[in-house]
């Protein structure tokens, strides 16, 4: 809106401020309560500068995890976690890229009917089939395993969904001047499918590797092992029973550690991302 | 190069849903053939099935001395210039080019020297290491043609290429593809909707007409006897009159038309249109039964510059030989 009128520009600035403010806040005393010593979260009110204990929390944390729950180290859950949001993204487009081509570009019996099977699988989310998969993943001897936290979260009718939108809006005309070209089906698709999703792809990796990180029922069933505990639930894990029971200040270290990968890779493929959802290259 | 038949060739979708009806035709080796119809004509199926890329479900299609009913697309011998050019937005207008060549597994050395040869006849040299996004409409379209080219093909195939450029551009590159055909000598299908693009490119050409061959000939030929009354009303602008006379229909040209005195008159115009166009001066009007009545027939003349033009009666005559009969029912020529 172009119009010079200073109240309203003074609340809708004010308006942002505070809604920035409600985001930032929590995350500010969380970084806050991992730098002080554990006497010192306890005291009523917390103080709000930062603490010294800042290099011990996070050394503590990174190497041992915590004295009283959890003793898993905040780095080899970090890389359980990394492992978890690396797979499931990559695992998910190497399925549904390939599905939403058999889809779209050949004429199968049954096409439809299999379309629709995945498509209907968007109604069945982790949490709704998740004692048969626990059942099938126990049975299968892949509890605490990276296998078992990755594999049933990777079939997805989500990004089969998304590719074959996309693989519908590039021109029929593209297939068949490869066809003309001599190119095989697969050199199509990987000479010009593929290139032409790079876009699609970012967007998605992006997407499902925050997916990924953040799974908290999946994994908090399947691991029981230390060595095999994600960021998420190792942060459970820590937390053991009354609240003056429990090391606040290395929860919120491990809380702080949490949060950033997933920030940094929406950071850094912020460009990408944008690019992904709103333009094609075509 | 080679010759192309066409053998009374069929496309059917469905049993009761026929698009082609029996197309015969031998093209000479080197011809340049136009396919000349309105849309939905099945002018570009008949070119998809020579190309291979749709089924041929009755007659036989052969290029050279090969019947190529079952082959794909890469074994006949073929090269396609698609209507929105098809360019592969991803690679750079040499990778464009060599696309196929490299899927041919051939040399370095033989495709730099095919696409460089085609760039410099398509004065695409400058361009080669650009995206397509970064070209415009007509360099698109050179490119296009340059990878039908490099592929040294026995039949080029033109899918409405230059329906997607802007007027003046069109007639740049109708001038262009005759002097490539010229060069190359190379059989050409092109099909088209536009008949001054047919008039000009064709050496002979097919007048399609809901999935049948009207007429196939030279342009001069086909303007001066068309075969039925569907080309007579399809070439030429404005189209041939036809008026009923007789129980037969007349069809005369608008150019054959002259403005003389009332007593001399074969035909009476009631003018309710004028066109000024410069060079001449077309008027439109309903033809004056000799009663007085004007009957529902629309009728054009193509008057020159100087004539006086105005709203009313126009008494013109023409000359007989150029007068074309018609059979009303069939709309088949009447000699």
């Amino acid at each position: 809106m172009v119009e010079n009128r200073p109240w309203l520009t003074f609340m809708s600035q004010a308006v942002l401020i505070l809604g920035v403010l409600a985001v930032a806040f929590p995350l500010y005393v969380t970084f806050i309560a991992s730098t002080l010593t554990l006497e010192q979260i306890m005291q009523v009110p917390m103080q709000l500068t930062p603490g010294n204990q800042l290099i011990e929390n996070y050394s503590q944390v990174l190497a041992s995890g915590s004295t009283k729950g959890s003793r898993a180290a905040a780095s080899s859950m970090l890389f359980n976690s990394l492992v978890m949001a690396l797979v499931i993204p990559l695992g998910k487009m190497a399925i549904s890229v390939i599905s939403a081509f058999a889809i779209v570009y050949f004429r199968f019996p049954l096409r439809m009917f299999f379309f629709w099977m995945i498509f209907v699988t968007l109604m069945l989310p982790v949490e709704v089939r998740i004692i048969p998969t626990f059942k099938v993943i126990a049975d299968l001897g892949m509890l605490n395993t990276y296998a078992g936290l990755t594999i049933p979260l990777i079939a997805s009718a989500t990004a089969t969904f998304l590719f074959r939108q996309f693989f519908m809006t590039i021109p029929d005309e593209l297939a068949e001047a490869a066809r003309v070209d001599g190119a095989s089906p697969m050199q199509f698709f990987v000479d010009v499918l593929l290139p032409l999703s790079k876009t699609t792809m970012a967007a998605l990796f992006v997407i499902q590797f925050i997916y990924g990180w953040n799974q908290y029922l999946w994994p908090l069933l399947i691991t029981t092992d230390e060595s095999m505990y994600t960021t998420v639930i190792g942060i459970k894990r820590m937390i053991v029973g009354s609240d003056a029971a429990n090391e606040w200040n290395l929860i919120m270290a491990t809380a702080i550690l949490a949060m950033l990968p997933p920030a940094l890779v929406v950071i850094l493929m912020q460009k990408w991302f944008v690019k992904g959802l709103v333009e094609t290259e075509k | 190069m080679a010759a192309v038949s066409l053998r009374d060739v069929r496309k059917s979708y469905t049993p009761e849903l026929q698009v082609i009806h029996g197309v015969s035709m031998e093209i000479k080796n080197g011809e340049f053939i136009v396919i000349l119809g309105p849309s939905g004509c099945g002018k570009s199926t008949l070119l998809r099935m020579v190309a291979g890329l749709e089924t041929i479900t009755g007659g036989e299609i052969a290029i050279g001395e090969r019947v190529v009913n079952n082959l794909e697309p890469k074994d006949r011998d073929i090269a396609m210039v698609f209507q929105n050019y098809a360019l592969y937005p991803h690679m750079s207008v040499y990778e464009n080019m060599s696309y196929g060549l490299r899927i041919q597994k051939m040399s370095k050395a033989e495709i730099d020297r095919r696409v460089q040869n085609a760039a410099a006849i398509l004065e695409l040299k400058n361009f080669l290491a650009r995206r397509p996004r970064e070209l415009s409409g007509g360099q698109r379209q050179r490119v296009a043609m340059g990878r039908a080219i490099v592929r040294e093909p026995q039949v080029f195939l033109f899918d409405e290429p230059l329906s997607n450029l802007d007027a003046k551009l069109r007639v740049q590159m109708r001038a262009e593809l005759q002097s490539l055909h010229r060069r190359l000598g190379t059989t050409s299908l092109f099909v088209t909707h536009d008949q001054v693009e047919a008039m000009t490119l064709a050496q002979r050409m097919i007048v399609m007409n809901a999935g049948r061959a009207e007429q196939i000939g030279a342009p001069l030929e086909v303007y001066a006897r068309p075969a039925t009354t569907f080309v007579a009303s399809f070439i030429g602008s404005p189209p041939m009159n036809l008026i009923p006379r007789d129980g037969k229909l007349l069809g005369i040209r608008p150019e054959h038309l002259e403005p003389c005195a009332a007593a001399q008159a074969m035909l009476t115009i009631d003018v309710d249109l004028i066109e000024p166009l410069g060079a001449d001066i077309l008027v439109y009007g309903h033809e004056v039964k000799p009663g007085g009545d004007a009957s529902s027939a629309r009728v054009a003349a193509r008057l020159p510059a100087d004539a006086k033009a105005q709203a009313g009666k126009l008494a013109v005559r023409y000359a007989p030989r150029n007068a074309h009969w018609f059979d009303p029912a069939s709309g088949k020529r009447i000699d």
